[in-house]
């Protein structure tokens, strides 16, 4: 019997770490494959800088996905809530003010998923399929389909906080996805919130019967995740000085990949951060080790696809194992 | 404890729910005195769940009154929480447990030991955890431990656990779901057991079930409900297991009859 109970605990850690391992062992073949970009500390600060606008709105997807919905409007709250961030800033010249009103917007994009999907009952995928058009048709016609460049904002205070190099080196935003994802690791499994949100992903008339409220939970988990779009929209704008109108929606498949490369079940009831926050890094790090390795860019996609297929199945396995 | 003093514990007076065009309850008076186990009898949609879910808020009745140990109960402002916190608890087959969850969550579930802004104290949680399946359950040397996930137990295990986590908020009744369905001869015998410790120390209890003899070992008191109206009420004293079964026979006989008509 004690066996048993090891050799489950194990299958859970295993899960974990395996993860990290994929990642190390995917490191290792580009340092092989491309030693002189992979053996350079270089790269890795690249990734820093550009893995954590998937990342953290990864981080509000593995919220929405283990409370068994789907969030696929997301890039176009990114794109929306980037495009009022410059708007905002280029016309009222106040950087603090841009990114409240590009959180609102998030909120609010957030907020009509919610109450759509809890209090209507329409399955999130239809849901958000169908905002994800709305808000990302909106952005086009806002901007009228052109560029919007702040140039100027580049070296603000503002611009420093949240994209500068710490040390000249370490990207602020790094820090700032680092950070979110403790918090949020934080909420998922210490705060009441969090547990809420396990609970119904895994039995949804448990959590009913046992008193707690869905409807208003899944509608705060579709709120967070519009939200932190927004804030990944801010960043990418800054980062770029740059908005365009199809900035968000390459994000899609990206970040949905890298919450399920994390280990978050489809089924809902489980998921990680750590898992989440090392799936951004792998599937951001393939396109550069493609590259980087003298393949085509073209191998990029059908390399993410192996080992996104790879992890799921792995997962997949362990779970085999422990029931 | 004083206020089980009270000649009922639950009363409820003239419920009725209708589901769109559905009458699922018509006119329903029902009541569980203190330390009495009640068996709810009846087919599948003869109303026994709705009626059930009314009593433990999950939503409210057409019409009709709820009084708990004689007092009112606002049926506006009626909820699951409210239920719990009057320590009327219910365990729902296949409802009652989070699988992949952990049994330290499963059991504070709604109810978590947090701080002031809702954090999650988890190593009281894990303490408590273990002193119930030790005390409540018996789950001694059974290789598992708070931190065991609901898929790895047995269902009259998960039965167990779900009485005990009513038993350790105190609940002065426990309602019983199905308690049974799907488990082995071993397994139904333990959750029986269950449910006469339960009887043991002084609370009340309404038990839900097909099996009729199952019933019958545990419950003091049968309501044998059909298509939304109460049939027939006996006491124990009154009736052997047989007549219990041959009345349920003729409703049932009566009912395919007028389906046949």
């Amino acid at each position: 019997m004690k066996l048993k109970k090891t050799a489950l605990l194990n299958a859970r850690v295993y899960k974990t770490y395996a993860i990290i391992l994929v990642y190390v062992v995917l490191m290792g073949i580009f340092m092989l494959t491309a030693p002189k970009a992979f053996t350079d500390y270089k790269i890795y600060l690249a990734f820093l800088s550009t893995v954590p606008f998937s990342l953290i709105m990864a981080l509000g997807l593995t919220f929405v996905i283990i409370a068994g919905e789907i969030d696929l409007s997301f890039p176009s709250s990114m794109a929306l809530s980037g495009f009022i961030f410059m708007y905002t800033y280029i016309h009222l010249k106040n950087s603090i003010i841009a990114l409240i009103a590009s959180l609102l917007v998030g909120v609010i994009i957030g907020l009509i998923n919610g109450i759509i999907v809890a209090k209507i009952k329409v399955p999130s995928i239809i849901v958000t399929l169908a905002t994800q058009f709305i808000w990302a048709g909106l952005a086009v016609i806002l901007s009228g389909g052109i560029q919007i460049n702040i140039p100027a904002s580049r070296g603000s205070l503002f611009y420093n906080i949240l994209v500068g190099k710490i040390a000249n080196l370490i990207p602020a935003q790094s820090l700032w996805a680092f950070g979110l994802a403790i918090v949020m690791a934080f909420i998922l499994n210490r705060h009441r919130f969090g547990e809420h949100v396990m609970f119904i992903g895994d039995n949804r008339a448990t959590s009913q019967m046992l008193g707690i409220n869905v409807d208003r939970t899944i509608i705060a988990v579709f709120t967070l995740n519009g939200a932190l779009a927004s804030f990944s929209s801010v960043l990418l704008g800054l980062e770029y000085v740059t908005w365009w109108p199809t900035q968000g929606p390459g994000f899609l498949l990206i970040t949905i990949a890298a919450v399920f490369i994390g280990g978050t079940s489809i089924y809902g009831g489980e998921g990680t951060m750590l898992g989440t926050v090392i799936g951004a890094f792998i599937v951001g790090s393939i396109t550069a080790g493609v590259v980087a390795s003298g393949a085509a860019g073209f191998w990029t996609q059908l390399i993410v696809g192996v080992v996104m297929l790879f992890a799921v199945l792995f997962n997949t396995l362990i779970k085999g194992k422990q029931s | 404890m004083a206020d089980n003093n009270c000649i009922n514990l639950v009363e409820m007076n003239n419920i009725s729910k209708s589901f769109g065009k559905v009458i699922a309850l018509k006119n329903i008076n029902f009541r569980v005195g203190s330390n009495e186990v009640v068996g709810l009898i009846g087919d599948n949609g003869a109303g026994k769940s709705t009626l059930i879910k009314i009593l433990m808020g999950v939503y409210p009745p057409d019409t009709g009154e709820i009084f708990i140990r004689d007092k009112s109960i606002l049926l506006s402002h009626y909820s699951a929480k409210i239920a719990h916190n009057l320590r009327i608890e219910a365990v729902y087959q296949e409802k009652a447990l989070g699988e992949k969850q952990p049994l330290w969550r499963n059991i504070f579930l709604g109810r978590q030991i947090t701080n002031g802004v809702g954090f999650i104290d988890t190593k009281k949680e894990r303490e408590e955890t273990e002193k119930i399946m030790k005390n409540l359950i018996g789950f001694r040397s059974k290789g598992f431990n708070s931190e065991s996930r609901v898929s790895e137990l047995s269902g009259g295990e998960r039965q167990g656990v779900a009485i005990g986590r009513a038993m350790y908020f105190d609940a002065d009744l426990i309602i019983l779901d199905e308690p049974t369905v799907a488990l082995s001869l071993r397994e139904v015998e333990k959750v029986i057991n269950f449910i006469k410790q339960v009887k043991d120390t002084g609370k009340s209890c309404i038990m839900i079930s097909h099996n009729i003899s199952e019933e019958y070992s545990v419950a003091d008191r049968f309501v044998i409900l059909d298509r939304g109206e109460i049939v027939g009420e006996y006491k124990k004293e009154d009736v052997t297991l047989s007549e219990l079964i041959s009345k349920l026979v003729r409703i049932s006989g009566e009912n395919a009859e007028k389906v046949g008509a």
